[in-house]
């Protein structure tokens, strides 16, 4: 009985209060991705160290092709771009070109991980030949689950966006937004990748 | 865009277990993820201390005969790794900092609540997976930093649960960090500036920054190492081409700032604590703010300070000894600070005081060791030994474990209303004062003459004095009876505290004790001079 009493009286001090703050969940996100871009600063750090100090032993292989990494690259970018149509047309309470764009950005995601399989079956070295070999497939591995989870996360807004009963609608952006930003990143991350582990 | 509080959804979550069952449950509140990050802390702060004892017992002879070598090396791993992860870091930030930041900022809980009680939860199992890998094939082995190709080459399932076991409080570390960062910045009560907040706000946003920026440095090094252990890719396996000193650099990029991490909150608390009891505004807040800061900043670079052996090149010498030294300035201004504060006040000998000093004295002692460890002539003479022990003790347990329990003798009364004996209390800090004294002092004296650390066997010249240091040992195990009876005692039938039992005028000693689930009856006070002691109550707005 008091847990009754007291749950009646919690609920009266409730009402009482009910307050609105500011939606901070954004603000979280950012400090989220600020770390988990320290991680790639760590791993980037690790690279440009080995590739000033150990030198490629005698007889070991580690070379790049550029035409797969630079399609990846144009991959990514349009996707960040078709990504921003699926935000707009959401705004503009479009929810079904919105959910196009979503599942045409997902494609590119998938895309991008095949041409990014293919890559690696197609290398002359693997994961444990030699240091350069293992910085690289743990970099690109590293990004390549952040691609894959991001993959997931737009299929799942994708759904969320359909016409009935989807819960994503221009009263709701968070979601998308949330997962916008974390696929800028991503991308911005493929490209400091690009250009320190192929072009330097 | 707002958001607004559905009343309903937060009378669900008062109808989950009440009483002392509500602490084994998820919850969302603050408070209640505060006492589980304290007792959960404690719990293993028994463990660890239980290791150390056998640590003392084994070296009070120089034959290893107590245990054998390698489970010494397993003891001495898990002892550091135990009070370092399970208990330090999480109980003076995540104890205090979910109990009394809400409070400090005029919030009913903190910015993210569900991840709060995640970022808890991910401790007990992730404490258990460490312990429990002593009885599967030994324990880890390499020592608190894991050094490659040290981590390598020992038994490989203990290191691989010690990485799992770290990755996962890492997790929480950082999961808590971003939540102090949104709550302190973004949560703040309407009208209440970022310099009218209590020191530990600021501390505690000093240190969420050092883990948000440098603990995922160290998850991405404990899995590349892993690749390493499981994998056989040579990262930091001289043997496959590796560098082990990058690792070091990466290891220390993380765990220097740890240092921060640890003591910074301590810091904050201590701030909190003096002016209560010498009834004193604190002295110096906006130097206050600005040093917390000025050891964030410097804190990120001077890591390689524990490098000075590992073939570091004479430019990064200079340049790390330089930034190391410059840490002593706002260190330094802080303590005079301190001392300022308690200069001329009314002070009153209590437990909280009592360790709050111990904690000055200490630290001082362990602030004055650790510039002269910045001096590469000299760290290269006492590089791994004794001396660098006794250093980090005088930091870690004299600075930051007296403070944690001077915050217990003081917060208590809020947390259970009840008062805790004060003459168990002060029997509790004499004990300790002592026996962490005997146990750590002499060891300095063992560095000097080179006793070197982690070994289970020592030349016998050493003995008569590691036997002090073991007694001291005895003396700082037999100080939790006091505190554990204390404990016992006054929450069963101890005298009651009243509201605000120390007349203190930060924010958490204007509601009831224990507070209501919403932290206030009403609206959140606002309280623009937290510290505004010895004024009359007409000069306060």
């Amino acid at each position: 009985m008091t847990t009754l009493d007291s749950s009646k009286e919690i609920q009266k001090n409730n009402s009482e209060v009910n307050e609105t703050h500011e939606d901070f969940r954004m603000f979280g996100l950012i400090t989220f991705l600020i770390a988990d871009g320290m991680t790639f600063a760590g791993f980037f750090a690790a690279y440009l160290t080995y590739k000033a100090v150990n030198p490629l032993p005698d007889g070991a292989i580690y070379e790049l092709e550029l035409p797969i990494p630079t399609l990846n690259t144009i991959l990514l970018l349009v996707s960040s771009a078709t990504f921003h149509k699926a935000g707009k047309a959401l705004l503009k309470d479009k929810n079904s070109d919105s959910q196009k764009w979503l599942f045409l950005t997902a494609f590119l995601g998938i895309i991008f991980l095949i041409c990014q399989l293919f890559e690696y079956f197609h290398l002359p070295f693997g994961l444990t030949d030699n240091l350069f070999a293992s910085t690289f497939y743990a970099l690109t591995g590293f990004h390549g689950l952040h691609v894959t989870l991001g993959t997931l996360m737009i299929l799942i807004i994708a759904w969320q966006s359909r016409i009935n009963g989807g819960r994503l609608t221009s009263q709701n952006m968070f979601p998308l937004e949330a997962v916008e930003l974390y696929w800028h990143f991503v991308d911005g991350i493929w490209v400091i990748l690009f250009i320190i582990l192929y072009l330097l | 865009m707002t958001i607004s509080i559905d009343p309903q959804k937060t009378n669900n979550e008062s109808l989950q277990p009440k009483g002392w069952l509500r602490y084994f449950s998820f919850s969302l509140d603050h408070k209640v993820i505060g006492i589980q990050y304290l007792v959960c802390g404690f719990l293993f702060y028994l463990i660890g201390g239980t290791l150390a004892s056998a640590i003392r017992i084994e070296l009070a002879s120089p034959i290893s005969d107590f245990m054998p070598r390698d489970v010494y090396n397993q003891v001495l791993t898990l002892h550091g790794t135990i009070m370092i992860f399970l208990w330090i870091v999480p109980v003076v930030n995540g104890a205090f900092g979910n109990y009394l930041i809400p409070f400090y900022v005029g919030a009913r809980d903190m910015a993210f609540p569900r991840l709060n009680a995640v970022a808890f939860w991910l401790i007990p199992p992730s404490g258990l997976m460490l312990v429990a890998s002593y009885f599967v094939e030994g324990a880890a082995q390499a020592g608190w930093t894991a050094y490659p190709p040290l981590s390598i080459t020992t038994p490989q399932s203990g290191q691989i649960i010690w990485i799992l076991s770290v990755l996962l409080l890492g997790g929480s570390s950082i999961f808590g960090g971003i939540n102090f960062i949104a709550t302190i910045i973004k949560l703040r009560r309407p009208g209440l500036k970022l310099m009218q907040l209590p020191m530990y706000c600021w501390a505690m946003l000093g240190t969420s920054l050092l883990v948000v920026l440098s603990t995922p440095v160290l998850a991405g090094t404990l899995i590349l190492l892993s690749f390493d252990i499981i994998a056989n890719t040579g990262f930091f396996n001289p043997v496959l081409g590796g560098n082990v000193v990058v690792y070091q650099h990466l290891f220390w990029f993380y765990s220097h700032p740890a240092v921060y991490i640890m003591v910074l909150p301590a810091f904050g608390l201590v701030s909190e604590i003096l002016p209560v009891h010498a009834r004193k505004p604190l002295f110096g807040y906006t130097t206050m703010v600005f040093s917390i800061m000025g050891i964030v900043v410097l804190g990120l670079v001077v890591w390689a300070h524990h490098m000075f052996t590992s073939g570091t090149p004479p430019w990064m010498r200079l340049f790390f000894t330089i930034a190391t030294a410059f840490i002593a300035v706002p260190t330094g201004i802080k303590f005079f600070n301190w001392v300022a504060t308690l200069w001329g006040g009314k002070i009153s000998i209590n437990s909280a005081m009592l360790f709050s000093c111990g904690f000055i004295i200490n630290f001082v002692f362990g602030g004055i060791t650790g510039v002269a460890l910045a001096q590469v002539p000299f760290d290269i003479h006492v590089h791994d030994t004794y001396f660098v022990v006794a250093h980090f003790h005088y930091i870690v347990y004299g600075g930051t474990v007296f403070i944690i329990f001077s915050s217990i003798y003081h917060w208590f009364p809020k947390v259970t209303g009840k008062m805790l004996n004060d003459k168990l209390g002060i029997l509790h800090f004499i004990i300790t004062f002592i026996g962490f004294n005997l146990c750590f002092a002499p060891q300095h004296w063992l560095g000097l003459n080179g006793m070197p650390r982690r070994v289970a066997e020592y030349d016998p010249q050493f003995q008569f004095v590691n036997q002090i240091s073991s007694l001291g040992a005895l003396l700082m195990a037999i100080s939790t009876i006091p505190f554990l009876i204390n404990v016992f005692l006054s929450v069963r039938n101890g005298k009651n505290a009243g509201d605000n039992p120390w007349n203190a005028l930060t924010p958490e000693w204007l509601t009831s004790s224990p507070p209501p689930v919403e932290n206030w009856e009403g609206e959140a006070p606002l309280v623009e001079e937290p510290y505004g002691y010895g004024k009359e109550i007409s000069e306060q707005k």
